[in-house]
């Protein structure tokens, strides 16, 4: 009986953050379908999402797209070996690695980006170093290779831990036993270790590209004024011009982008290891 | 002598770190045998074993496989196929396709690998499992699926790696019988490894004990049981009594002050010597008739006998009867001459490892 009462009032525990949710996260959500799908007048419309398709918008929105697609790449082709090898080689220092890795999420994310704006611009500190060595400079900042080292750069620990892991749960039998039936090390690659790490994969693609697709912190730092991310319209439209309507609209867009490439990533994840990171 | 030897181990060290695992280990298994070697937990066993798959590498000595020396060949290119502990199935297949695995890698036909799946499904009876995944399997289903992945490739040699260690008792026992038919409709090689006992002797055709990484008897389980050549042996098949006796000349052991005839030879005149009785090779007979007297101090029903402890000459004898013998009764003891085995005292480094280590 008296465990009964216990597990009841254990309930009421989820409170604080129930107030939270509510406060913080389906409030606000209710008010951008309001304000993005109505006019100024208070009719319903859907002439804010339609916004997209005026050319600024879709470019800027294209251009979000290719970046985020282009740096989750990249992250992915610099995390998986690193992944791979980190769990082959077993190393005691292996999580000293991982702290490395993981040591940049410790200090603040504007403070990185604003570190590599000092280090990339023309007058910066890779500049200063290849003028010591009389070496041609480059001109780096503002252009959208700056931005994609800029999400490469904060975004990489997001793809190396879920695909980490993940591969340090593949029970070592089990690669042996694909050796054991003629699998070379390649074939055991290919059809036992990389499908059953796939789960991590997908985890890390989300982390990566969702965080790239939306930003505007790190375009606005690294991109200067000419490089206009969707991130950076949204981020106008609400800050600059006060146009709660059309930020609210274009917001709804990027949110069925997101939606759609979880519900695309999600069809592959089968195993789902990486639904506790979300 | 060579031409049945299927696969020979010579001289195979292997440490890990510090810890040497297997110290100059020789064994060889003939064609179409069952084999196991068993053992406690860190006897070198498995080691062994995965030397032999091709998992691990020794740091020295040879692996000759149908006379070819296969020590550096990677578990792929090697003609067997193991059964790992904990089935080690591919998760993210269907049956058919975890069982269709080594068969692809080979480039059979599409014709043979369905053909192959239905008979490999029908000799683990498993008919109909094709299109359901590993995790909606139980325990003992999964491990046939195992064993069925790995026959399908025509395997020279089966090595299981404690196959049945993660079931429980009745399934475990179904599974031995299953393992033997297997073994005889196959008719290829079997290596064994387990730490049961019962398992080995039930299902082997030669057992092979081991611990702390050296080989301690090799036999077939009558044999081992019967015979045991030392104590560590003695004690880890079975029950036993083991006793630290003199033997007096040839067919005369002296056992606790009270002399028994044996049928052992050779073992010279008042020799220590460590015999060896079986709980049921002794005879509780009235006070008068026994060779030795002693007191019922316990006793437990367990089913087909009872186990009782008597004490006589100063020591607790393990006896197993089904006659009843109540706690405090007096008996006599008697011990029929072809029922005490005679060990050698260790001498040796190779036979301190016998000592038992619980």
């Amino acid at each position: 009986m008296k465990r009964k009462i216990n597990f009841v009032n254990i309930k009421w525990l989820s409170f604080p953050y129930l107030l939270w949710m509510a406060g913080f996260i389906i409030i606000p959500l209710i008010m951008i379908f309001f304000y993005g799908l109505s006019s100024e007048k208070g009719n319903l419309t859907i002439e804010n999402i339609k916004l997209i398709l005026d050319p600024v918008n879709r470019k800027a929105l294209v251009l979000s797209l290719l970046l985020s697609v282009i740096s989750t790449i990249i992250c992915l082709i610099l995390a998986y070996p690193l992944a791979l090898i980190l769990n082959r080689t077993k190393l005691k220092s292996n999580s000293f690695i991982l702290l490395i890795i993981i040591l940049p999420m410790w200090m603040n994310f504007l403070l990185r980006t604003i570190a590599w704006q000092n280090i990339l611009e023309r007058t910066g500190v890779l500049n200063g170093m290849l003028k010591l060595l009389h070496l041609p400079t480059l001109n780096i900042i503002n252009t959208p290779g700056a931005i994609i080292l800029g999400m490469v750069y904060n975004f990489l620990p997001f793809m190396i831990l879920p695909i980490y892991n993940v591969l340090i749960k593949i029970d070592q039998d089990v690669v042996n036993a694909a050796r054991d039936l003629g699998a070379n090390s390649l074939q055991t690659f290919g059809k036992i270790i990389l499908p059953l790490s796939m789960p991590g994969v997908l985890s890390g693609i989300t982390m990566v590209f969702v965080p790239s697709l939306t930003t505007f912190v790190i375009s606005t730092i690294l991109g200067g004024s000419k490089i206009v991310l969707i991130g950076n319209v949204i981020e106008q439209q609400f800050l600059k011009l006060g146009n709660w309507h059309t930020g609210s609209g274009l917001s709804l867009v990027l949110m069925i982008f997101i939606l759609f490439s979880m519900a695309v990533l999600s069809k592959y994840d089968k195993g789902s290891e990486g639904d506790n990171l979300w | 002598m060579t031409d049945n030897k299927l696969i020979n181990l010579v001289n195979i060290s292997k440490s890990f770190g510090d810890t040497l695992v297997l110290d100059n280990l020789n064994l060889y298994i003939r064609e179409n045998e069952f084999v196991t070697l068993l053992g406690p937990s860190g006897c070198g066993k498995t080691t062994t074993l995965r030397i032999i798959g091709g998992f691990e590498s020794p740091n020295q000595g040879q692996v000759i496989f149908k006379g070819t020396d296969i020590t550096k060949l990677p578990p792929n290119e090697r003609q067997l196929n193991t059964v790992f502990q904990k089935y080690a199935l591919f998760t993210h297949m269907t049956i058919a396709e975890n069982i269709a695995f080594g068969l692809k890698i080979k480039k059979k036909s599409k014709a043979y690998i369905l053909d192959k799946i239905s008979y490999a499904l029908k000799l683990v009876n498993l008919d109909g499992f094709e299109d359901r995944m590993p995790d909606s399997l139980s325990g003992g289903q999964q491990q046939r699926i195992a064993i069925a992945r790995a026959i399908v490739n025509e395997p020279k040699v089966l090595l299981l790696d404690e196959p049945l260690g993660a079931l429980d008792l009745k399934l475990r026992q179904d599974m031995q019988y299953e393992l033997i038919r297997l073994k005889n409709e196959l008719g290829i090689t079997f290596v064994y490894v387990t730490h049961d006992q019962e398992e080995a002797l039930t299902m082997s055709d030669t057992i092979v004990v081991m611990n702390q990484g050296y080989i301690q008897q090799i036999g077939t389980p009558e044999h081992i049981y019967n015979e045991p050549e030392n104590a560590f042996v003695a004690d880890f098949i079975g029950d036993s009594n083991i006793i630290a006796s003199t033997f007096v000349e040839d067919k005369r052991v002296n056992i606790l002050g009270a002399d028994f005839s044996c049928v052992d030879i050779g073992f010279g005149r008042n020799q220590p010597v460590d015999v060896v009785i079986r709980p049921e090779d002794i005879d509780l007979v009235k006070p008068e008739e026994g060779t030795i007297t002693g007191r019922v101090t316990s006793l437990l029903f367990k089913g087909v006998h009872y186990e009782m402890e008597v004490m006589a000459n100063g020591r607790e004898w393990l006896i197993h009867s089904t006659d009843l013998c109540p706690v405090g009764s007096e008996v006599g003891i008697h011990v029929d001459p072809y029922d005490i085995q005679i060990m050698k005292k260790p001498e040796s480094e190779d036979e301190q490892a016998t000592i038992i280590s619980e």
